[in-house]
């Protein structure tokens, strides 16, 4: 770990992984959508709205995958102080509230023919809701630290105590009754049929190596700043 | 004790202590946070008529029966253990069918019937191409029963 905490070295290794997770992500992005929308048959009851799926589920693994990390990346900061986990906290955050927008919103588009209403106060869609403005708070508070470089104690502590609603989501059609259904992929297998895993998977993969060479351009862009800003500080010194 | 491992076993323990805090609160809403009753918790719940709720369960297959203006309907609403009669007027939702899920807003009428104001329906888990199906539209066969017993 302590080997990946130095910048430079960082550096060198994130140069060119960036294109590459950024190409092969969106190859297999396009790919699964194109096999999603056009290969894939109706759905016994849903019809053609099941190809929603293709999108709402990995932008809801990615919004509560982004959360995770913020939450692992804020411990390891305020433990061992590794200078890059702070930045990868910080650069993980806008792909996230992304990603839980887009859940939010294909879920609530695919919600209206299937269910019949846009929006229902249950407990799976209201802790969603709650990631999504959790990622707003850890934005504003993250950008509120006015040194750039340092990101801000306060921001960890918070993306450490926001984790408790990960679980939350993940197990909130089990405990209450929810309008949402239960899972269809867990430990035990899958209830989704095959003709529709198998794209699902790729673009599972697809869209989550996007999200990775996102973070990555984003911790190289705020890399650069610091470094920006401490060359500025030495010439207004010297 | 180094400062590093110091801070290690605070982090340990508020993150104990805030999963242990998350997990009490939650199994304390239990009953509050159900978006809707089974016809189970229902019959335990002793709502009184008049007061508006939620209902959900399984549509119990052969329960429709529409009447003869063309808009009201009546069903059973069914989970594993108990049965409750729900009258509606109005458009049902295209995936409402025997053996499916559905989720009533209305309200108790005093001789125990459910009065339905609108009806959604509660897909499940469960993603099958039309093909493989046995296309009858008007019943969903249920593999897994998605109701919480």
């Amino acid at each position: 770990m302590h080997r990946f905490a130095n910048p430079a070295r960082f550096l060198r290794i994130a140069r060119p992984l960036t294109p590459a997770l950024f190409w092969l992500g969106l190859i297999l992005t396009l790919a699964a959508c194109i096999w999603g929308l056009f290969f894939t048959p109706t759905e016994r009851l849903m019809g053609d709205t099941v190809k929603i799926i293709f999108v709402h589920v990995p932008a809801a693994w990615l919004g509560m995958g982004g959360w995770t990390g913020i939450a692992i990346a804020s411990i390891v900061q305020l433990v061992w102080r590794h200078p890059l986990a702070g930045v990868s906290a910080r650069a993980i955050a806008v792909p996230g509230a992304t990603f839980a927008a887009i859940c939010l919103i294909t879920g609530s588009i695919w919600g209206r023919p299937t269910w019949g209403t846009w929006w229902v106060w249950d407990g799976r869609l209201t802790s969603m809701l709650v990631l999504f403005f959790l990622y707003l708070g850890y934005i504003a508070l993250s950008n509120a630290s006015s040194n750039k470089g340092d990101t801000s104690r306060v921001a960890a502590v918070f993306g450490i105590i926001g984790a408790i609603n990960i679980p939350i989501i993940n197990r909130s059609v089990i405990w209450w009754e929810s309008q949402h259904q239960k899972a269809s992929i867990t430990l035990g297998g899958s209830s989704i049929d095959s003709a529709y895993l198998a794209p699902l998977f790729v673009a599972v993969a697809g869209f989550s190596l996007l999200f990775g060479a996102l973070v990555l351009m984003r911790m190289r862009a705020a890399l650069a700043e610091m470094r920006i800003e401490a060359r500025m500080r030495r010439m207004a010194e010297g | 004790m180094k400062p590093k491992h110091q801070r290690l076993l605070l982090a340990v323990i508020a993150v104990a202590a805030l999963v242990g805090a998350g997990l009490i609160a939650a199994s304390a809403l239990r009953e509050e946070a159900s978006y809707f009753y089974t016809p189970t918790t229902l019959a335990s719940a002793n709502v009184e008529p008049g007061k508006a709720i939620r209902l959900g369960g399984m549509v119990q297959k052969g329960s429709i029966v529409r009447g003869g203006d063309g808009v009201s309907i009546t069903f059973t609403v069914q989970d594993q253990e108990r049965s409750q009669k729900v009258a509606y007027r109005g458009i049902t939702p295209d995936l409402f069918v025997e053996g499916s899920g559905v989720v009533a807003d209305g309200r108790l009428r005093p001789d125990r019937v459910f009065v339905a104001d609108s009806l959604l329906a509660k897909h499940d888990e469960n993603y099958v191409p039309r093909e493989l199906a046995d296309i009858d539209m008007s019943a969903a066969a249920h593999t897994k029963d998605t109701l919480v017993p």
